[in-house]
């Protein structure tokens, strides 16, 4: 098979943000340009392989749930391509669109935000087959009750609303809903930070056992590094709406090239005694996304930054067969 | 299956329906109560209103001109005990009384209603579509509500008469803006929500995504405050038949009814215009002090 899987080109999303009437007053003026726009995700290209898990790392407001949402196709990007079995998806079209929505599917972050608090169970998880019709209507509340079962939500829950459940069980729920529609490949926004320690286990452990069963391709977003070692292929590195660093989970932890995940990796020991979001391995604040420092992101913080560092924004290379880094220690050349 | 241990006992205080919880603050206080049963009784009044009334004042067959402006308390040529007098056609108080409660109410009602439905399609609208569709409708909305509702809805009545649906109308018009502005404040907080994004990531189409979660979602403030908007609706229209641009001399409401005793007053024969003035604090109180009281449980703000 030579298509990729699912591959994110070049994809950038921007957020700018609504001028309030005295910025219009003074842009109009022509005093100041518009406001500048916020670069969540910058320039991201990432391909994955069926049936492969890539772990997505970064500190909170790099940009993971926003590619996350590009991916899923929720959020169009505002420049680049989402191509899914080579497609690209801005072309499809009805049905094609469709099964691409479907197929791709999320698991979000918040278990309390992702359920609409007025619908029961059972009509929560099989909304999306009632609508599309995906399976005859009598066959609705028995493929319901399949994936219920397969995420451990005992039956007899269907006719609750999520409000009666703790935040494990809706992310189960959550779960769920994803499956019904058979999807072949999962985004998954962080689904068990929200959760207390004790449950997380028992999620992540589902995650893997529904992978298993399925054949399905993750896409895994967390803040825990433990985690993503854990059950990760491949990882890639995030910092500030870019892939700073990517390559196999093995190699990547063993040796990472990039100072940041070095960084990063190094933190690792002292997270036995980690707290949820917790997660500031460096010194320094991450820089805002609307003026991202020039030349390497990163550079403020870096031990090892060079003068070159302050200028040239060091692009994603190839530094051994499956690794990937940006930064100016790993370029061979000094071409941009 | 693998039991989640957390928060089992916390889930028992949320099990209790939020219906439950609304009822009980209710009953807890006794002028919410209060309220609550004098709105009962005045409905039911209303409704049985051509069953328990000695007459029907607008049947003018069964009025005797001889009784006319009675004291309350008096009997008349045709055996009947007028309660609360009569007024100068010889019209038993008490059954014009309860004829006009039904007017009043069945304009209050209705009007709310229409302006709640249109509001909240308005404002789900225009949350959902933002930009041009968005600024449109609330500069229309910032335009009706830039104008004392009295005097558009005196302004329209004049120029297409009086009538009970003209009414109706009119106060749909000067009420549905405040319904558009409640409806997209709580539908733009609810659009950021996750189980939007859900909804999005399944490919629902937008009619059903608008309809099923976002409309259930963002129309409790919106309730709410439609149900302390009836005592408003009822004023209004109370105000508009006093003027006498509101409802027709055949179907008097409170309004009307005041506005008919009222040359009256003077003349001593008080009854005819304070009794359904009476009523009428007695209806639009209980409103608000019902409305009120949900307000505060659903803590939900003022418009
Ligand atoms: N809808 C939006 N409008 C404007 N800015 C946004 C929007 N969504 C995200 N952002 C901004 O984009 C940046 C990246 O946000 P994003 O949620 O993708 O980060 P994240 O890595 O998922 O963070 P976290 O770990 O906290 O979930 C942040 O600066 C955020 O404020
Ligand atoms: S490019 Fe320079 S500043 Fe950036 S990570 Fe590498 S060494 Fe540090
Ligand atoms: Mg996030």
């Amino acid at each position: 098979m030579s298509e990729t899987f699912f591959e994110l080109r070049d994809v950038s999303r921007y957020f700018r943000s609504k001028p309030s009437l005295t910025q219009r007053i003074v842009t109009a003026l022509g005093r100041t340009g518009p406001p500048p726009a916020l670069r969540a995700v910058d320039d991201v290209t990432l391909r994955i392989r069926a049936g492969e898990v890539v772990g997505l790392v970064g500190e909170s407001g790099c940009g993971k749930s926003t590619l996350a949402r590009v991916a899923t196709g929720i959020l169009p990007p505002s420049a680049g391509e989402v191509f899914y079995k080579g497609r690209p998806v801005t072309e499809l079209t009805g049905k094609d669109r469709l099964n691409y929505l479907l197929k791709v599917q999320m698991v979000f972050q918040d278990p309390y935000a992702s359920l609409n608090p007025r619908m029961k169970v059972g009509q929560l998880v099989g909304e999306a087959l009632r609508v599309h019709k995906l399976v005859p209507k009598n066959e609705v509340g028995e493929r319901t009750r399949g994936v219920l079962k397969e995420v451990g939500l005992d039956l007899g829950y269907m006719d609750r609303y999520p409000h009666q459940f703790s935040g494990g069980q809706r992310q189960r729920i959550g779960i769920a809903r994803a499956l019904a529609v058979e999807p072949d490949f999962l985004v998954c926004d962080e689904p068990v930070s929200a959760l207390d320690v004790s449950i997380q286990a028992q999620v992540i452990n589902l995650f893997m056992d529904v992978r298993e069963r399925r054949g399905l391709t993750y896409l895994f977003v967390s803040h825990d590094l433990g985690v993503v070692r854990h059950i990760s292929d491949r990882v890639a590195i995030m910092y500030l709406g870019r892939i700073v660093e990517i390559g196999t989970a093995a190699e990547l932890f063993a040796k990472p090239a990039h100072p940041y995940s070095q960084a990063l990796i190094r933190a690792i020991p002292s997270a036995v005694t980690r707290r949820r979001r917790a997660f500031t391995p460096l010194k320094g604040e991450l820089p805002s996304a609307l003026s991202p420092p020039p030349g390497c992101a990163f550079h403020p913080r870096c031990e090892h930054a060079m003068p070159i560092c302050r200028e040239v924004r060091p692009p994603l290379v190839q530094i051994s067969p499956d690794r990937s880094a940006a930064c100016h220690l790993h370029s061979t050349s000094e071409s941009v | 299956m693998t039991a989640d241990i957390e928060t089992f006992a916390k889930t028992a205080e949320a099990n209790t329906p939020l219906r439950m919880q609304v009822l009980r603050n209710i009953r807890n206080r006794p002028t919410a109560s209060g309220a609550a049963i004098a709105i009962a009784i005045l409905v039911l009044l209303a409704l049985l209103a051509p069953v328990i009334t000695p007459q029907n004042p607008y049947d003018l067959a069964s009025l005797s001109v001889m009784d006319n402006r009675l004291a309350p308390g008096e009997t008349g040529m045709t055996g009947i005990t007028y309660w609360l007098g009569t007024d100068a056609q010889g019209r038993d108080m008490l059954s014009a009384i309860l004829y006009g409660l039904r007017t009043s109410l069945l304009v209050g009602l209705t009007a709310t209603a229409g302006a709640l439905a249109i509001g909240s399609v308005a404002g789900l609208l225009a949350a959902h579509f933002g930009g041009a569709v968005d600024a449109l409708l609330m500069r229309i909305v910032d335009f009706m509500l830039g104008f004392p509702s009295i005097l558009v809805a005196l302004i329209l009545l004049s120029s297409i008469g009086r009538g009970v649906d003209k009414v109706v109308v009119a106060i749909m018009l000067v009420q549905w803006a405040q319904y558009a502005r409640l409806m997209r404040a709580a539908a733009l907080v609810e659009r950021r929500k996750e189980y939007i994004e859900a909804a999005l990531n399944f490919g629902l189409p937008t009619r059903h995504i608008l309809l099923f979660h976002l409309l259930p979602n963002s129309i409790g403030s919106v309730l709410v405050v439609a149900s302390i908007s009836v005592a408003s609706a009822i004023t209004l229209e109370a105000t508009l038949s006093f003027l006498g641009v509101g409802v027709p001399v055949t179907q008097p409401s409170l309004g009307l009814l005041i506005a008919n005793g009222f040359e009256f007053l003077l003349s001593g024969q008080y009854w005819i215009a304070v009794f359904p003035g009476i009523a009428l604090v007695l209806l639009v109180m209980s409103l608000n002090l019902l409305g009120d009281r949900l307000r505060r449980s659903f803590n939900v703000r003022g418009p």
